[in-house]
C-alpha cells in the first residue's frame, strides 16, 4: 500500500468475500492499485476513482458480520484508497450501520416510531417482535405509513434485508378509477415483466422524445409547468434546460428514491409496481440534458423497489433500452442504483450526492447549485420518482393536454400519502385543486372517533392544519397562502383521541435525531427545541417566556441553517403551538 | 467543502450597509467586509483554510435571498446588497453564539468572548427548573507528551479535520463521525493518535480557535493557574530542520518555549509547520 496507515485490524474471510463480491458486482475489480499508482493524491482525485463505491463496500461488511469491524474497515480503506479515519466517519454516520459489536447475532428488527406508528401502537408491534426472540431496533419513519406500524428486517450473515408486509397482496385503493394517470398501471400491469409494460403503453415516451429530440423535450417539459414533487417545486423545465446548456463535463440524471419524510411513501410504490417507468423517465431526462450517466439513490429501507428497479434495468439493459444506443435513440445512458444507509438528510440532494460519493451526507452550501455542480460536482439533473413520471403524460399528450388537470399555477395531478386515521389509508392519486375534505372523503373519512383534530400536511417538515382547512384547495399556491405544504405529499390524519404532544414531542425528537450536526444552528436547534418539548410535556404546560423561546430558536434555525433540515425543523411544532393542539399558556 | 472561487483582476462592487466596495472577483462577502472595515464574527473560517461555512455566524443578509448567507464562502458578485447589522443578522449570530456557549466550554474560545457580550449571548437561558440540557461532557483525551485533545471545548469547526487533511498535511488522521450533536471529531473507532496515521504536525492545534486542542505544554501550565499570555513574548525564526525556510513564533514564558506557532501568512507555511517545527 502506499501512504495510507492502516491498524494491525484484519478483516474476516467472510468480510472481504463480502465486500469484494459487492465491488465486481458494479464491475470494480477489488484488488488493491500496485503501489506505483497514487490513487488518493486528494480530494478531486480520490474521489474521482473509486471512493463512491464506499457505502456498496460498507452495506455489504454490515451484512457479512452485523456491524462495521475495524479490520473491515482497513479492508475497505486498503481496496478503495480511503483514509480509515474518513471511512469510520461515513459509517458512523448512518442508522443502519452498527460501528460496535452486535450484542446479538440475528437479524435487525427496525420498527418505525414516527407518528403514523406511534398511533397505530408501534410498542405492541415491538413487543410481539422481541417475544418471539427477534432484536429490535427502534428508529425513524421506513416509508411502510399506510400500514402501520412498519417493519423492516436488516439481514445479517448473508441473509437479505426484506420487509414482512411486501408479503401481503397489494392492492391500489382507487383501483380501476379511469381518471388515474401516473398510477394507471399500478396493480395493472406486471412490474417484473418489460413486455407487460410495454403492453401498457410502456417506452412510448422515449420513442416519441426519440423522434422530437432533446430540444422539442425541454420546450414541452418546461411548457407543462411541471414542478417538483418533492416538497420544494422547482420547475422541472429550468432544471432540466440548465443542466442540457452545460456541456464540457460529464453529466448526470440522478432520480432522488431516498424519500424519508415521516409520512411518505408514494415513491417507494411507483418503484415498487411500476419501476419501468422510473427507468423509461430517467432515460428521458438523459436524453434531454444529454447526461449519459443515471443513477438511483434509494434509501436502504426499501429492499422489494431495489429489486424491483434492478430487475426493470437489467431487462432494459438485455433490450437495448439502456445502453450506448438507448432504445435507438442514438444516445447513450445506463443506470446503476446505490442504496442509501439509513439517513432522512440524504434525500437533501447535496447531502445525496457527498453521500452517494462515499462522504458523509453532509449538506453542500448553495449556491453553487446541482445544475453546475452536483453529482461529482458536475452538472446534474436530480428528480423524484413521481416528478419524473408525470413527463410520460408530458411528452405523449403533450403540455396542453397536460395541463388540461389540474390548475392554472398547478398543472397535473399530485401522488398524495393518506395515513393515519383515515377510513382507507394508502397512496391516492387526485388533480391539484382538489380539496382536503374531498381527499379524506375518497380515503374513507376521518377513522377512529371519526372527529377531526388535525392533518398534518408535508410530513414532519410541513405544518399541522385544523378541521376549518377542509375546504383547503391541495395546490401549491393555495397551500402556501394558507400558510402550510403539500411538500411531498403526506396528508396524515388524527382524529380528537389522539394526543397530539406525544406526536408533537416525537416530531422535534426526529429533527434531532436526523440533523447531520454539520451546522450550529440546527445541530444545536434541533436539541434545544425539543428539550424544551419534552419539559412542556413534563409540566404540562409552556410559560410565554419558553413559547417566544421556541420561536427564537425556529428564528435562526430559517435563518442560517445550511439546508432545509434545519429550515423546516421547527414548522410542524410551531403550527402545532398555534394551533393549541398542545400545551400553551399555563393553566 | 467548495473551494473559494479563484480571485482573479476584475473587479467587482457591492454595497455593504449601504456603503459601495470594490474587491477583486471572486473575493468572498467577508473579504469584503474586511476591506470596507467592518468586523465579522467567524469561527470556522481560516485565511489558511477552505471555507466550510458551517458554524453560521458571520452571516449576513443579502437581497434578494430568503436565508442568510455565510460571508465567509459566498463570492460577492457585481451588484450584490448586503447588510451586517441587522436584528434577523444580529438575532442569528446572538443565537449561533448562545447555542454553542449552551453545549460546551467556550472559557478558552477567547476570540468569541466580545462577540457573545456585543450581541448579548446568555448560553444559560436554555435550561428552567432544575431541566437540565445536553451538553458535551467527555474526559480530555491525553495520550501522548505533545498535545492533548478535549472535545467538550469542541465548536465542529472543522478546522482540524480540514488541516489534517485537504488544505494542509494530507494525513487524514481525524474525520468527523456520528451525527447531529453526537457528531465528533474522531480517529477510526476513536482508536489513540499513536495508533492512528497522526504525524504530530500539529497543524490541527495551531487551527483550533477553542483550546479543544493544545499544546501539552500549555495545558499543563493551564491545570495549575500558570498560564500567563501576558507574560510571554513571541519571537520569530527560522526553522534549522531543513531547508525549506518555515517562519517560527516561539511563544516563552518564564524562559521556557511553551508553543510554536508559524503566521498563517507566511508565503511557506501558510501557517502550517511538521512535527520537527512544531515540536522540535
Amino acid at each position: 500500500m502506499t501512504d495510507l496507515f492502516l491498524g494491525a485490524d484484519r478483516a474476516s474471510e467472510s468480510e472481504a468475500a463480502a465486500v469484494d463480491e459487492a465491488l465486481r458486482s458494479r464491475d470494480v475489480d477489488p484488488v488493491v492499485r500496485p503501489e506505483t499508482e497514487r490513487l488518493y493524491t486528494s480530494g478531486r482525485a480520490r474521489r474521482a476513482e473509486r471512493r463512491h463505491y464506499l457505502l456498496p463496500a460498507l452495506h455489504a461488511l454490515q451484512n457479512a458480520a452485523g456491524w462495521i469491524s475495524p479490520g473491515g474497515i482497513n479492508y475497505v480503506a486498503e481496496v478503495l484508497g480511503v483514509p480509515p479515519a474518513e471511512a469510520f466517519g461515513v459509517a458512523s454516520f448512518y442508522d443502519l450501520f452498527r460501528t460496535e459489536p452486535p450484542d446479538h447475532d440475528g437479524d435487525t428488527f427496525h420498527v418505525c416510531v414516527d407518528a403514523a406508528c406511534q398511533i397505530a401502537g408501534y410498542d405492541d408491534l415491538a413487543a410481539s417482535v422481541r417475544a418471539s426472540g427477534g432484536h429490535v431496533h427502534l428508529g425513524p419513519c421506513l416509508g411502510q405509513c399506510e400500514r402501520a406500524p412498519a417493519l423492516f428486517v436488516q439481514g445479517v450473515g448473508g441473509r437479505p434485508d426484506y420487509v414482512p408486509a411486501d408479503a401481503e397482496p397489494f392492492e391500489l385503493p382507487q383501483a380501476g378509477d379511469p381518471s388515474l394517470r401516473l398510477l394507471r398501471r399500478i396493480g395493472v400491469a406486471d412490474a417484473t415483466s418489460l413486455e407487460s409494460y410495454m403492453a401498457h403503453g410502456g417506452y412510448q415516451a422515449l420513442r416519441r422524445a426519440g423522434e422530437m429530440g432533446a430540444e422539442a423535450v425541454l420546450e414541452a417539459v418546461a411548457a407543462s409547468g411541471l414542478s417538483g414533487r418533492g416538497g420544494a417545486a422547482f420547475p422541472t423545465g429550468v432544471k432540466w434546460r440548465a443542466v442540457a446548456s452545460e456541456s464540457g463535463r460529464p453529466k448526470h440524471v440522478v432520480a432522488n428514491c431516498d424519500e424519508s419524510e415521516p409520512g411518505t411513501f408514494k415513491d417507494r410504490i411507483v418503484m415498487e409496481h411500476d419501476p419501468f417507468a422510473v427507468i423509461e423517465t430517467m432515460t428521458i431526462a438523459g436524453l434531454a440534458t444529454g447526461a449519459r450517466n443515471g443513477w438511483i439513490y434509494i434509501r436502504g429501507e426499501y429492499p422489494l423497489a431495489t429489486a424491483r428497479l434492478q430487475g426493470a434495468i437489467d431487462a432494459a439493459r438485455a433490450a437495448g433500452l439502456l445502453g450506448d444506443d438507448a432504445a435507438g435513440t442514438g444516445h447513450g445512458f445506463d443506470i446503476a442504483i446505490w442504496r442509501g444507509a439509513g439517513a432522512y438528510i440524504c434525500g437533501e440532494e447535496t447531502a445525496l450526492f457527498n453521500s452517494l460519493e462515499g462522504f458523509r451526507g453532509e449538506p453542500r452550501n448553495k449556491p453553487p447549485f446541482p445544475t453546475t455542480h452536483g453529482l461529482f460536482g458536475e452538472p446534474t439533473a436530480i428528480n423524484n420518482p413521481e416528478t419524473l413520471l408525470n413527463v410520460l403524460d408530458v411528452i405523449t399528450e403533450g403540455p396542453d393536454a397536460y395541463r388540461s388537470r389540474g390548475t392554472e399555477r398547478s398543472p397535473g395531478t399530485k401522488l398524495l400519502c393518506l395515513s393515519g386515521k383515515v377510513g382507507r389509508p394508502g397512496l391516492y392519486e387526485v388533480p391539484f385543486g382538489t380539496t382536503l375534505g374531498d381527499l379524506l372523503e375518497l380515503a374513507g373519512g376521518v377513522a377512529g372517533n371519526g372527529e377531526l383534530q388535525a392533518v398534518l400536511m408535508g410530513g414532519a417538515a410541513g405544518s399541522f392544519v385544523g378541521p376549518d382547512s377542509l375546504d383547503l384547495p391541495l395546490t401549491l399556491e393555495d397551500t402556501r397562502a394558507a400558510g402550510t405544504t403539500l411538500g411531498s405529499g403526506v396528508v396524515m390524519a388524527f382524529d380528537t383521541s389522539v394526543d397530539m404532544t406525544d406526536v408533537v414531542v416525537r416530531i422535534a425528537e426526529f429533527f434531532r435525531d436526523e440533523s447531520c450536526g454539520q451546522c450550529v444552528p440546527c445541530r444545536v436547534g434541533a436539541v434545544r427545541q425539543h428539550e424544551t418539548l419534552v419539559q412542556m410535556q413534563r409540566k404540562g404546560s409552556l410559560s410565554p417566556a419558553r413559547r417566544a423561546l421556541i420561536d427564537e430558536m425556529a428564528e435562526v434555525m430559517v435563518d442560517a441553517s445550511i439546508c432545509g433540515l434545519g429550515h423546516t425543523a421547527a414548522s410542524a411544532v410551531r403550527s402545532a403551538l398555534d394551533l393549541g393542539l398542545i400545551a400553551s399558556a399555563p393553566a | 467543502m467548495t473551494g473559494a472561487a479563484t480571485v482573479t483582476e476584475t473587479a467587482v462592487t457591492i454595497t455593504i450597509d449601504g456603503q459601495p466596495v470594490e474587491v477583486a472577483e471572486g473575493s468572498t462577502i467577508h473579504a469584503a467586509c474586511v476591506e470596507a472595515g467592518i468586523d465579522t464574527p467567524t469561527l470556522c473560517w481560516a485565511e489558511n483554510l477552505t471555507p466550510v461555512n458551517v458554524c453560521r455566524v458571520c452571516v449576513v443578509e443579502l437581497e434578494g435571498s430568503r436565508a442568510l448567507v455565510p460571508s465567509c464562502s459566498r463570492p460577492a458578485e457585481d451588484g450584490m446588497v448586503v447588510q451586517t447589522d441587522t436584528p434577523r443578522v444580529r438575532h442569528s449570530r446572538r443565537m449561533v453564539l448562545e447555542f454553542l456557549g449552551s453545549g460546551v466550554d467556550l472559557s478558552q474560545a477567547e476570540d468569541l468572548h466580545h462577540w457573545m457580550d456585543a450581541y448579548g449571548a446568555d448560553p444559560d437561558r436554555y435550561g428552567d427548573e432544575g431541566h437540565s440540557v445536553e451538553r458535551v461532557d467527555e474526559p480530555v483525551k491525553i495520550q501522548d507528551e505533545l498535545y492533548i485533545r478535549d472535545y467538550s471545548k469542541c465548536v465542529l469547526c472543522y478546522k482540524c479535520v480540514e488541516a489534517c487533511g485537504d488544505d494542509a498535511q494530507h494525513t487524514f488522521a481525524i474525520a468527523v463521525a456520528g451525527r447531529g450533536f453526537d457528531a465528533r471529531i474522531s480517529t477510526e473507532f476513536d482508536v489513540t493518535l499513536p495508533d492512528s496515521a497522526c504525524v504530530y504536525c500539529g497543524n490541527c492545534v495551531g487551527v483550533c480557535p477553542t483550546g479543544a486542542l493544545q499544546f501539552k505544554t500549555e495545558y499543563d501550565l493551564r491545570e495549575v493557574g500558570e498560564w500567563r499570555p501576558e507574560d510571554q513574548s513571541v519571537t520569530r525564526t527560522v526553522c534549522s530542520y531543513c531547508g525549506v525556510g518555515c517562519n517560527l513564533d516561539l511563544h516563552v514564558q518564564d524562559e521556557r518555549i511553551v508553543k510554536v506557532t508559524s503566521p498563517s501568512d507566511h508565503s511557506v507555511t501558510s501557517g502550517h509547520l511538521c512535527i520537527k517545527g512544531r515540536f522540535g
